[in-house]
């Protein structure tokens, strides 16, 4: 039996005794993409938070099966893309830096602060990447599409942009599973689809699993091939075309935005 | 220009150590100003005034007393923030009202100042004997081989610590890694411009080299070239016109700031340069 790339099972998650996520059981299988929706406060953030390590939550929750601290291990194996990384405005790294931060694995960062490699370095060694890790961030630029803005600041770049920068950052480290959080909110159409092809580009060509969740429905129809809907608690987890076919989910999803999203499909 | 001075014993150690400390603190400083604690080197060089005081009310070198309190408040402040959620421009003032606050206390306690002690707070580079030089030296040089050492995950970490714990940077006993090396350089830094300088050393060259829009690297290469020649040009003029080191030192990294915000205003640096200002107060 294969195992799942991620399963979440019974997980809750409380803010000073309010329930932000209400037992949500639900898996990922390998391959899959995984569109995830539900209205501001769904608790979205919350639950990729748990799975990421970064939030206390009570329930179990696998990764490829392991959980413990061969969890732990394997957390640096998800790409990680939040809604809006927060960094300093007048960080002085290119998007090449940027990208070339995600790289780093643990067992070079053991070896690092054991001091060995840094003695007698002059600064083109100190900064130089070996040039296997250069051919994997120049790869993961051209997958994003940002080859020709390597050598400028991450800070000139659009948000649109930025957020292709943050998703090639996260592709460079090889993920298994990458969690996208709602990654182009309040980024134009024209660079929302471009965005959208570089996500069908990775599941399909890198065979990367992706959870993803966005307020996008026509996206999620065109791209996911797995449809959950949250808001604390989970309503609906399964195949797309149950998703859409299923009138219920106007409860909970807002039937306004659902509505809009038939109009669309009857046009 | 008679460079004869360098054959004097004293202008020798003054220059070494100078240049030494001044590539430390250009590095270190880099990521404080970064993480926003361009204040934390401030309160450290004020803790360790208290350090120094210590020293002398118990008669022991005052540097390793420093070394001791500097680098045990930092890395007790780091656990406290991190517990209590104390802000940082609060976290940095009780630091160092409390640090200077000992010192006082302890030296009107050891029966008044001594000359020693003025040389640590304005600093004293061309007092420096061979043992202070050897042992800034020293020390110096293990702050910069372990900043290199662990240099991606910690630009990692300072970019965005949330990202770096998910990439498995064990990001806490980095930080106190890091408080603890700033520590360190702020006492390595007192000979040259002391206490009531050492933040200029970090913060200036460092804002000014951020300002030229360049990437990490060339950043703190500018940063450090910068912070090189301020310190041997400053050593050099303050010999020729007996002015004091510490003071000339500052002025000309000033100077230096304020070109370049010049240069930057009538456009000589590209115009994408990003136009938030870095506060260098909090």
């Amino acid at each position: 039996m294969p195992v799942n790339a991620l399963d979440v099972e019974n997980v809750s998650v409380s803010h000073n005794g309010v329930l932000a996520v209400n037992k949500i059981s639900f898996n990922v299988q390998e391959g899959d993409l995984l569109g995830i929706v539900g209205p501001n406060g769904a608790g979205k953030t919350t639950l990729f938070r748990a799975i990421l390590g970064l939030q206390n939550y009570q329930g179990k929750i696998k990764l490829f099966g392991y959980e413990g601290n061969q969890y732990t291990t394997l957390l640096s194996m998800i790409g990680y893309v939040p809604q809006k990384v927060n960094f300093e405005p007048n960080f002085p790294a290119t998007v090449y830096d940027v990208v070339a931060m995600g790289i780093l694995s643990k067992k070079k960062l053991v070896k690092g602060v054991a001091l060995i490699q840094s003695c007698g370095c002059c600064w083109n060694r100190i900064f130089a990447t070996s040039s296997k890790d250069s051919e994997k961030i120049e790869e993961a630029l051209k997958i994003v599409g940002l080859e020709s803005f390597k050598d400028r600041r991450i800070s000139e770049l659009s948000g649109g942009e930025q957020q292709r920068a943050f998703i090639a950052k996260s592709l460079v480290k090889e993920p298994l599973l990458m969690i996208l959080d709602e990654p182009v909110t309040g980024v134009d159409m024209d660079v929302q689809n471009k965005f959208y092809s570089v996500l069908r580009k990775i599941n399909k060509e890198n065979k990367i699993t992706i959870v993803w969740s966005s307020h996008d429905l026509t996206a999620i129809s065109d791209l996911a091939t797995r449809v959950a809907c949250m808001n604390r608690e989970l309503f609906f987890h399964g195949e797309k075309k149950e998703f859409f076919a299923n009138k219920d989910m106007l409860k909970t999803y807002s039937e306004s935005a659902m509505q809009m999203h038939m109009h669309k499909h009857d046009l | 220009m008679n460079f004869d001075i360098l054959s004097y014993g004293f202008m020798q150690r003054a220059l070494l150590t100078g240049i030494v400390v001044s590539i430390t603190c250009s590095m270190i400083g880099l990521f404080l100003v970064l993480k926003r604690y361009s204040l934390f080197g401030d309160a450290l060089s004020h803790v360790a005034f208290g350090g120094i005081a210590l020293g002398f009310f118990l008669n022991i070198y005052p540097i390793w007393t420093a070394f001791a309190v500097s680098v045990s408040t930092a890395l007790g402040i780091t656990k406290l923030r991190k517990s209590t959620k104390i802000s940082g421009d609060a976290a940095i003032a009780v630091l160092l009202s409390s640090g200077f606050a000992m010192g006082v206390l302890l030296i009107s306690a050891s029966h008044g100042f001594t000359i020693d002690l003025f040389s640590f707070l304005f600093g004293s580079i061309l007092l420096t004997n061979m043992q202070d030089a050897l042992l800034i030296v020293a020390v110096s040089c293990g702050v910069i081989a372990t900043l290199i050492a662990i240099r991606k995950p910690l630009i990692h970490f300072t970019f965005d610590e949330e990202q770096a714990k998910v990439h498995g940077i064990p990001v806490e006993k980095l930080n106190y890694l890091f408080v603890a090396l700033a520590a360190v350089t702020v006492i390595a830094t007192m000979r040259l411009v002391g206490i009531l300088l050492i933040s200029a050393l970090i913060v200036l060259p460092n804002i000014t080299s951020i300002m030229m829009g360049k990437g990490f690297k060339k950043t703190m290469l500018i940063s450090i070239s910068l912070s090189v020649s301020a310190v041997i040009a400053g050593i050099t003029i303050s010999y020729y016109f007996n002015l004091a080191p510490s003071g000339t030192i500052v002025m000309l990294m000033v100077a230096m700031f304020v070109g370049t915000l010049v240069a930057k205003h009538v456009g000589m640096f590209s115009k994408t340069i990003n136009e938030h200002n870095l506060s260098t107060t909090s």
